[in-house]
């Protein structure tokens, strides 16, 4: 009986011991959470200024870059998905894997084969146990990523797409006609979304505007441009994709956190549950036990009582 | 004389707003003055080379910009740099010793001749014009 009592009181300790670490988990994700909010807003503006500018290079060229351009009968197709290095985050990863592969499904149907490019240990661990090719991954900044990590993931990106499905790049990776990024978008505190964004090439959407009504301003002004537009687009579109990248990563990063806060929250709150169940179990446990000695012990009194007035 | 508003942002923030008289910045055609009233112009800026901005003040400030453009409207001058340093947070004998070692080194590989510029940028953006 007290071994009973003993067993229930170790497991109380040891879920104790975990809630600690869940508990600190929680606070160190809440914190975490902020932190990536406030990068995500100090990127704003430089992604705003070089799409206002990308808007004005964009009226006065010609469309005809390959960054802007749809080819004919692309075979191929370049999925990044990013993920987390470290789990306990709910279904964080799980979620951007299955956008992942339901992209690879749409892609294949369209017959174009999916190469992937994964960020993040847990999505690179997916596609390595189940023995699927990864074009190339990068791994070790999902928490805190800077713009040197997005630079690294474009600058293998970017030569691929170059190159176009007919191709491959000196190291042997094939090249592909259409580039696609899966991430999750921060929503809320409490909702995530995993999402699919295509990088390139670009949509580019077009805005008419009635320069002949009076009063109406010209949106855009003439600009002279330093050297030739198609130069500048030259130079600004690997630019802008890598931008995009950036903003996905810190995108998903305060996902990441606020994901792992989500399931540290409920990991707490589950082991309150237990240690109360436990606790309760313990204490029935140790009150049958006491119980028990009583009666044993008013048992042999009784014995003994009987015993004597017999003899007497 | 009118001023203008500079914003000179990078990727990962905004490092300096405020008013200005003119700004200066070496573009692939060759060094250029904005001041208020330019006509509007999209411009590359040269790697390796400092911007410097002139406040109303007469106190210049100098920028290290590394991968940026120069975008003048109507509103403003904006300078977009994938990274860019201030004149005040550049530790100018780390940057010279940075410079040293990449010209001893000479050109020979892409990132010799990265390191090369980003270190004469921030010596020129410092106010070393001797390099």
């Amino acid at each position: 009986m007290s071994a009973q009592v003993r067993v229930l009181r170790q497991r109380v300790k040891a879920v104790r011991s975990t809630q600690k670490t869940t508990k600190a988990m929680e606070m160190i994700a809440t914190s975490r959470i902020a932190k990536a909010q406030a990068k995500v807003t100090a990127a704003a503006p430089y992604a705003k200024q070089i799409t206002d500018v990308l808007t004005a290079l964009a009226s006065a060229s010609t469309l005809d870059h390959p960054l802007l351009t749809e080819r004919d009968e692309p075979k191929r197709a370049g999925i990044l998905l990013i993920t987390s290095d470290r789990g306990l985050c709910g279904g964080y990863n799980a979620n951007a894997i299955k956008v992942a592969e339901e992209l690879g499904a749409l892609l294949r149907s369209e017959g174009k084969e999916p190469v992937l490019y994964v960020i993040g240990r847990k999505g690179l661990g997916y596609y390595t146990f189940r023995k699927r090719p990864v074009a190339a991954s990068w791994t070790g900044f999902s928490e805190k990523p800077t713009y040197a990590d997005a630079e690294r993931a474009s600058d293998a990106l970017l030569p691929a797409f170059a190159v176009g499905s007919a191709g491959t790049l000196p190291d042997g990776t094939p090249g592909f006609d259409e580039m696609h990024l899966v991430s999750t978008h921060f929503r809320s505190m409490i909702t995530q979304t995993a999402q699919v964004r295509r990088l390139a090439p670009m949509d580019v959407e077009v805005v008419e505007h009635d320069y002949t009504h009076p009063g109406t301003e010209l949106p855009m002004p003439a600009y002279e441009f330093e050297p030739s537009v198609e130069t500048l687009l030259d130079e600004m579109l690997p630019k802008y994709v890598r931008t995009r990248i950036y903003a996905a990563l810190l995108d998903s990063a305060a996902s990441e956190s606020a994901a792992r806060r989500a399931a540290c929250k409920s990991a707490t709150d589950n082991a309150n549950d237990i240690i109360r169940n436990l606790s309760r179990q313990a204490n029935q446990a140790r009150q049958a036990q006491i119980t028990q000695e009583l009666t044993e012990i008013v048992g042999g009194a009784d014995a003994l009582a009987t015993i004597g007035t017999e003899e007497d | 004389m009118a001023d203008i508003q500079v914003h000179l942002v990078s990727v990962e923030r905004e490092l300096w707003s405020g008013t200005a008289q003119m700004v200066v910045a070496r573009t692939s055609d060759g060094d250029i003055g904005v001041m208020a009233g330019h006509a509007p112009l999209l411009a590359q800026l040269r790697e390796g080379f400092a911007a410097r901005i002139m406040e109303p003040d007469g106190n210049v400030l100098g920028v290290a910009v590394h991968g940026g453009f120069l975008s003048v409207t109507k509103d403003g001058v904006s300078i977009l740099a994938e990274d860019a340093q201030l004149s005040d947070e550049i530790d100018v004998a780390r940057a010279r010793a940075a410079y040293e070692a990449a010209k001893a080194q000479g050109g020979e590989s892409a990132a010799a001749e990265a390191e090369f510029r980003r270190a004469r940028a921030q010596l020129l953006a410092t106010g070393h014009d001797d390099v």
